[in-house]
């Protein structure tokens, strides 16, 4: 489904990634995991076309996407949940889903919404709300719904767990199962190493740009390197 | 009486202002960007109904038109400024500012400054210096209380456009696919493109009618101030501006609220203070509400949840 091969982006001088490649099969769920700093997001951000690469070429179902903008994107069917929700604090939450469905027709944004509401029953209570009232968990939930909206085939999720309590963090990685036994390709980022290799069917560890280690997320999960730097030993 | 009657121009003096504010508001809500040169795109609007109310009068009609026609000529007329400026708008959002997108916002604002300049100057070369005696769209007034209290047309014509423009901007905004596509680019551009918003697009969108609104604003200006010259904009502009950030930047019912506030302080200064002084006053009030309320009269301050 998706193919990213050898690129590199750069922040001016910069040289953030350095010839990663990486692919997503059609109905998997594939982790990439590391540190701060070392390149989740802006490998995330170059496939969603916020950022570019310099080199190589990123394939989503067998198009060649690089180079694209972010906003063509959405409706091929590439939906991203950014880091830190930036659902839109301004604006209802039956506005930021109808956001969602932007690149959709409008004939289809109705069986959108209920469905939203169906997976996160919390937003249906709250849907005339602005989006700024909501806590942390309910806004990660509302940014994880308006990036449904758009019905993508690959969903890519970066930091779903990050600030909230590990109660929550349970409650998004459930839905992110279900997600996925409903048939949803994703993508995930995560600095929480130990849920998103429990979840993952394949796994890349990323360390300052480049891909150090790769396998599925059991082998991963008892890979003593990967074990001691992040899974606390 | 007299009071009311200084209200009264206050409030229609306020509601150009508020038309012109909409316009800066709107821009820097989305854009993040003080467009200087949007007093400019108001004269631009004045000669060009100008320009065509003229022609329309000496060639179009006849020697005696009817008040049908006239009135329709002078509709089309406006419409036609309007279209200009809009077309002008985009253009000067396309070649000025758009390629200043991940520039500082110093950059952006020298460019509003120069894109001023330039209009005004292309103004002078094109129209002249002299100045023109612009014909108001509507002529006559009311007269109230045994000709005690006479309000002109022209202001009851501008505050009615005010009042209109208000209702329809904000039912945009609320209601309509582009309208909320605008909330959320001013918001985070980057999470709207994620959405599938494109942002160029909606910016763009944003000073079609931010011009098209300073154009209604070039005539009902002109119409009240009959004195059409290539710096007309300018000190309007500045005020419209004032009154943007004296009722929120960013704020649709607060420019709303600052123009008309800012007419009536106006009005009031100059019929019981000093008319010399009245600009002073004006803007030491803006600097006080400043001091008071950093972000305006209905700006708020969001707090970035993390």
């Amino acid at each position: 489904m998706l193919k990213v091969n050898d690129i590199n982006v750069y922040y001016g001088a910069i040289h953030a990634i350095k010839g990663v490649s990486f692919e997503v099969n059609d109905g998997e769920i594939v982790t990439l995991i590391g540190a701060n700093g070392a390149g989740k997001t802006t490998t995330l951000q170059t496939v969603s076309g916020l950022l570019h690469s310099r080199t190589g070429s990123i394939e989503f179902m067998g198009e060649n996407i690089m180079g694209q903008p972010a906003h063509k994107l959405v409706g091929k069917g590439l939906a991203q949940v950014p880091e830190g929700r930036r659902v839109f604090l301004q604006m209802t939450v039956e506005e930021n889903l109808e956001m969602g469905a932007y690149s959709q027709p409008k004939s289809s944004v109705a069986g959108g919404l209920e469905r939203a509401y169906e997976l996160f029953p919390r937003l249906s209570e709250r849907r005339r709300q602005v989006a700024g009232t909501l806590s942390g968990g309910e806004q990660q939930m509302l940014a994880m719904g308006r990036a449904l909206m758009s019905n993508p085939k690959l969903l890519m999720l970066d930091e779903p767990s990050m600030g909230l309590a590990p109660i929550l963090v349970e409650q998004i990685f459930d839905i992110i199962r279900s997600l996925h036994k409903a048939g949803t390709t994703i993508l995930l980022v995560e600095q929480n190493a130990q849920m998103a290799l429990s979840v993952a069917d394949r796994a890349y560890v990323l360390e300052t740009g480049k891909i150090v280690s790769t396998g599925t997320g059991a082998q991963l999960l008892n890979d003593e390197s990967v074990k001691k730097a992040y899974l606390g030993g | 009486m007299e009071f009311l009657s200084y209200l009264i121009t206050g409030i229609s003096l306020g509601s150009i202002y508020a038309i012109i504010a909409l316009g800066y508001t709107m821009v820097y809500g989305i854009a993040k960007m003080l467009n200087f040169a949007h007093g400019d795109v108001i004269m631009v609007g004045g000669y060009v109904a100008f320009y065509s109310m003229t022609y329309a009068s000496g060639s179009l009609l006849g020697d005696s038109p009817s008040a049908v026609a006239t009135g329709l000529s002078t509709l089309v007329c406006v419409l036609l400024a309007m279209a200009v400026c809009t077309v002008l708008g985009i253009v000067i959002e396309g070649l000025a500012y758009r390629p200043l997108r991940e520039a500082g916002s110093l950059a952006v604002l020298i460019t509003a400054i120069g894109v001023s300049y330039f209009l005004q100057n292309a103004a002078q070369l094109l129209f002249g210096a002299n100045p023109k005696n612009f014909t108001p769209v509507i002529s006559g007034q009311l007269t109230l209380f045994g000709g005690q209290l006479r309000i002109s047309y022209v202001a009851l014509l501008t505050v009615a456009a005010c009042i209109v423009i208000m209702v329809c901007l904000t039912l945009f905004t609320s209601r309509s696919k582009m309208g909320k596509a605008m909330r959320a680019c001013s918001e985070d551009k980057g999470a709207a493109q994620l959405m599938g918003i494109h942002v160029n697009r909606t910016i763009s969108m944003t000073f079609a009618i931010g011009s098209a609104l300073a154009a209604i604003a070039g005539v009902l200006l002109c119409s009240y101030s009959p004195v059409l010259l290539p710096t007309t904009g300018s000190m309007p502009g500045i005020k419209a501006f004032t009154a943007a950030v004296f009722g929120g930047i960013g704020s649709i019912p607060g420019a709303f609220l600052g123009g008309i506030l800012l007419g009536i302080i106006e009005s009031m200064a100059q019929a019981y203070i000093s008319t010399q002084l009245s600009n002073a006053i004006l803007f030491a009030v803006l600097i006080v509400v400043l001091l008071v309320k950093p972000s305006g009269l209905l700006g708020k301050y969001v707090p970035e949840k993390v």
